[in-house]
């Protein structure tokens, strides 16, 4: 049951730079691992986050191995309207999760 | 011969001695958190960047979903775990009438799987064990711990205190050599700590994980080269009580984050 916790101010003024953080629960397992037995333990990763504000992209990051389990992704944007920030997480075996969170600008 | 013998005794003094030099007085207690680095501090203040947070929305779904035979949840005894399980945390591990020994919260969510819900008990360590006291302990948040109060306990307590004094495994060393002796001081590049169960379970970044205390004993048992118990041995429930009777009065943290 993968869950994300999202910080986004819920106000600001026209014009703010604002801070963007987005927590996703994931195990980020690199791949190079083995089990006991010696067997590899499959790559099991977040590849991709994008971050669309009102439907324009903002943000996207490339996921690789060495990124720690639960990433958590911090970064900033100009407030310029109201309206909905989207996040996008996709990975390895079909992993795909959204969130979404408004924010009014004044 | 003399001075052979009295060198005899001069070892077999100091072989007697306790080893501890000293257990840490009331006033001089610190939280794990007050020798983080100023990063890890933040994680843990921020419920939205404090990766333990996933495990606590995870337990309070879990929480609400009704399990086993008896197709119960725990909300449908326990209603809302905001003012019901208020202060539950701090108070254990607490003493099992029916297993006439003290059991820790992992092991009490588990009793009440078994006997309430009718359902198998969760796997040590496991997400949704680790999620569900992760839920229950974060009600506790502030609540000054005070495990241990219950008079029936106090055989436990000292059993607990005796393993903490104890010197095992091949590098010979006590709980108490590091936390009670050289507290404060550096191990490699890390902050030895006190050991105060403040936070549990916590999300540790060398784990990637929330984990127990159970996980944290058996982690320190085995960086001094001894075997550790099992997890939900007697003994490591006698040490997690110790350790919170160790910690009264300091405020529940949980989840905390440590490096």
């Amino acid at each position: 049951m993968p869950s994300a916790l999202i910080n986004v101010p819920k106000k600001a003024r026209r014009g703010d730079v604002v801070e963007i953080k987005a927590l996703m629960s994931h195990v980020m397992e690199t791949g190079y691992r083995r089990t006991a037995a010696g067997d590899l333990v499959p790559r099991d990763i977040i590849t991709s986050f994008t971050c669309r504000y009102n439907g324009a992209e903002i943000f996207r990051a490339d996921f690789f191995p060495a990124i720690a389990a639960n990433p958590f992704i911090s970064f900033f944007t100009v407030a310029k309207e109201s309206g909905k920030l989207e996040f996008e997480w996709i990975g390895d075996r079909g992993f795909s999760e959204t969130a979404s969170t408004p924010i009014t600008v004044e | 011969m003399k001075a052979v013998r009295a060198i005899a005794f001069a070892a077999l003094v100091i072989g007697a001695l306790p080893a501890s030099a000293g257990e840490i007085s009331p006033g001089e207690r610190r939280s794990g958190y007050s020798f983080m680095a100023p990063d890890t501090k933040a994680m843990q203040d921020d419920d939205t960047a404090n990766p333990g947070m996933l495990w606590v929305l995870d337990g309070e779904a879990l929480w609400n979903k009704k399990q086993g035979a008896a197709d119960k949840s725990c909300a449908d005894c326990h209603d809302d775990a905001h003012e019901s399980m208020r202060g539950v945390a701090a108070r254990y591990p607490a003493f099992d009438k029916e297993l006439g020994r003290p059991v820790d919260l992992e092991q009490r969510i588990n009793l009440e799987r078994v006997r309430r819900q009718r359902a198998e008990p969760l796997a040590f360590e496991s997400r949704d064990l680790l999620a569900l006291t992760a839920f229950i302990a974060e009600q506790s948040r502030g609540v000054p711990i005070s495990a241990g109060s219950d008079p029936k306990l106090a055989p436990s307590i000292a059993k607990g205190r005796e393993l903490f004094m104890q010197r095992q495994g091949q590098l010979n060393l006590a709980c108490a050599s590091c936390h009670d002796d050289n507290w404060n001081k550096r191990l490699a590049g890390s902050a030895i700590t006190q050991a105060q169960p403040t936070g549990y379970p916590m999300y540790r970044l060398e784990w990637q994980s929330l984990g127990s205390l159970q996980r944290r004993l058996r982690g320190c048992i085995f960086g001094v080269r001894a075997q550790p118990y099992e997890f939900g041995a007697p003994e490591l429930v006698e040490l997690e009580l110790y350790l919170m009777t160790r910690a009264k009065g300091m405020p529940i943290e949980t989840p905390a984050v440590r490096p």
